[in-house]
């Protein structure tokens, strides 16, 4: 490469807002719904029918807003964006072309060089298009109208990245905004959050934008850091070939790892956008806004700062605890009820994790109750139970969110704290092993070490390995 | 008639609209576009400057609904509309994506 190339990324992010109905009508957005079941004449786009706004997305696309440092438009409107397809079943979109609810924002990211700002230049809000399925058997297509009408944020950025690495900073940030307000879940895996990546190359200095591509179907952090990679060294040698870059829509293929272009007869858009008749204007008052800015939680920044005054626990466990909102609140919720937060964060970085990347899952999956994880933690501090057993006990309440006390009841796996039961059985196997006991009193230290594992075989686990090595001593 | 509709914008029309004309038809959209295209241009001689567009009739705003569900299975209405069905979905000519 002869040249030096600098790489202009811009991000389109779709985020589905975590409301119970649609964005228009009355119907649900449960996931894994039988095929049409949640469908109306207004989300099937049935003539005569009247949208009417959902307030819960006004007040996620502004909550939204507020936190990336958005302007607010205090005067707002929808707007149709015309297009045929099977997908949209009223042959338009309903979006926000002209006075889009968020403007002229930012996000910080941090990146090698220290922060970052990424410019966000507008949000709006939107209404997602039906399902396709292709139906290999008889080579067509079917489609479930389902997700027509689920509400989403369209979550637009200014070409402020450089890189793939930014460019996964800026999605990460977005989403912990995202999900610390409870307007998404934002998995990427499964389409709540979805990102297109507008992308151009230029010789590293000029000011001016090279021809750029849009990037889609990129479903994974993965996917979209190779796609970046792929669609750079594309337009990098297409210049160095001497030709240029064509202004197009390219499909991502992950599993091949290579774009194609989307045939232009496809691609072929214009929208003819124009004002919804059947949406009245949405107009933002000062009580409304303090009213959001009222219910901002505290974000990750913030909580980040509060941990490390409040809580004797390792900057990287901050880190991890508040990657996840709802890893952070399980945190504080157990702490609250009384447990250590040093032993809480513990539970959580060890074993918790450890399960999670075993059956790939994210925090968001935890079910346990704090509840149950501080009953936990009273059961390994009172000695009820060794450390052992409260990791078995973990497993299950992993799983089912078992209520550990009485897990423990019933399975009998107290330990034995009855003095004379536990001498008794030391006693038995003092009897037992007699070239064990020869070998201590012989100067062998490591012997008790077995005389102990006897001990505990025989009170299966449920005694304290540091009271039984006590009493051996002691009797010996 | 002052706007000539050529040939290439009368097939982009036809593409955007998912319509197949013949070329006779063809030749009459052209005839027809050419006179909305002369209608809109006498009502842009009316000087509107300083004029806010009006996209809605009545001065109504703020129209919200709670988020709340309210509607049950439609499925078996909105199937209705599908010309052919399998598997409780509409079944449409094999589509990209």
């Amino acid at each position: 490469m002869s040249k030096e190339y600098e790489t202009v990324i811009g991000l389109e992010v779709h985020v589905e807002l975590a409301a119970k109905t649609k964005i228009f009508c009355g119907c649900s957005t449960a996931f894994g719904g039988s095929p049409n079941a949640h469908t109306c004449p207004v989300c099937t786009g049935m003539p005569g029918s009247l949208p009417v706004l959902n307030k819960k997305v006004l007040e996620y696309a502004v909550a939204v807003g507020l936190a990336a440092n958005c302007e607010i438009t205090r005067y707002c409107k929808f707007d149709r964006k015309n297009y045929f397809y099977p997908d949209n079943p009223q042959n338009y979109q309903i979006s926000q072309l002209y006075l889009p609810i968020c403007r002229n924002g930012w996000v910080e990211i941090d990146t090698p060089d220290g922060p970052k700002k990424v410019g966000i230049h507008e949000i709006h809000m939107e209404e997602d298009a039906g399902k396709l399925i292709h139906d290999e058997w008889e080579d067509c297509t079917l489609v479930d109208y389902n997700r027509s009408g689920v509400p989403l944020i369209e979550i637009v950025s200014e070409p402020d990245m450089r890189s793939a690495d930014e460019v996964i900073a800026y999605l990460e940030k977005l989403r912990l905004i995202i999900q610390y307000l409870g307007a998404s879940d934002c998995k990427l895996q499964e389409g709540s959050m979805r990102a297109d990546v507008n992308l151009s190359v230029r010789e590293k200095g000029s000011e001016q934008l090279g021809t750029r591509t849009e990037m889609k179907n990129l479903n994974s952090f993965r996917a979209i850091a190779r796609a970046i990679e792929g669609e750079k060294n594309r337009q990098i040698d297409l210049l160095e070939a001497g030709e240029s870059v064509v202004q197009e829509t390219r499909r991502w293929d992950d599993g091949k790892e290579t774009s194609y272009a989307m045939r232009s007869k496809e691609d072929a858009q214009d929208y003819r956008y124009f004002p919804d008749p059947d949406l009245p204007p949405v107009s933002i008052s000062e009580e409304f806004l303090e009213e959001i800015r009222a219910r901002q939680p505290e974000f990750r920044t913030e909580k980040r700062k509060r941990y490390k005054e409040e809580f004797d626990i390792p900057d990287y466990d901050i880190e991890i605890i508040t990657g996840s909102k709802h890893m952070a609140d399980l945190f504080e919720a157990t702490v609250a009820l009384g447990a250590q937060p040093k032993k809480v964060s513990n539970w959580l970085m060890v074993e918790t994790l450890r399960i999670l990347k075993e059956q790939e899952l994210d925090p968001e999956d935890i079910r346990f109750s704090p509840e149950n994880l501080a009953k936990l933690i009273a059961l390994t501090e009172s000695r009820a139970i060794n450390s052992t057993v409260a990791k078995e006990v973990f497993e299950v309440m992993f799983r089912e969110n078992v209520d550990p006390e009485r897990y423990v009841e019933e399975k009998g796996l107290k330990m034995v704290s009855d003095e004379g039961a536990l001498r008794k059985t030391v006693e038995e196997v003092i009897a037992a092993n007699p070239q064990s006991v020869q070998d201590y009193r012989n100067g062998k230290e490591k012997a008790i070490g077995f005389l102990v594992g006897q001990t505990m075989k025989a009170m299966k686990g449920k005694a304290d390995p540091g009271s039984v090595n006590k009493l051996l001593k002691e009797l010996l | 008639m002052a706007n000539i509709i050529t040939d290439e914008t009368i097939e982009y029309v036809g593409i955007l609209a998912k319509l197949e004309l013949s070329d006779q038809e063809k030749e009459q959209a052209k005839i027809d576009m050419g006179r909305m295209l002369d209608y809109i241009d006498k009502l842009n001689e009316l000087d509107t400057s300083g004029v806010e567009p009006m996209s809605h009739v009545f001065p109504v705003q703020n129209v919200f609904r709670e988020d709340v569900v309210t509607n049950g299975d439609g499925s078996a209405d909105t199937l209705k509309n599908a010309p052919e069905e399998k598997d409780r979905m509409f079944v449409v000519p094999k589509t990209f994506e």
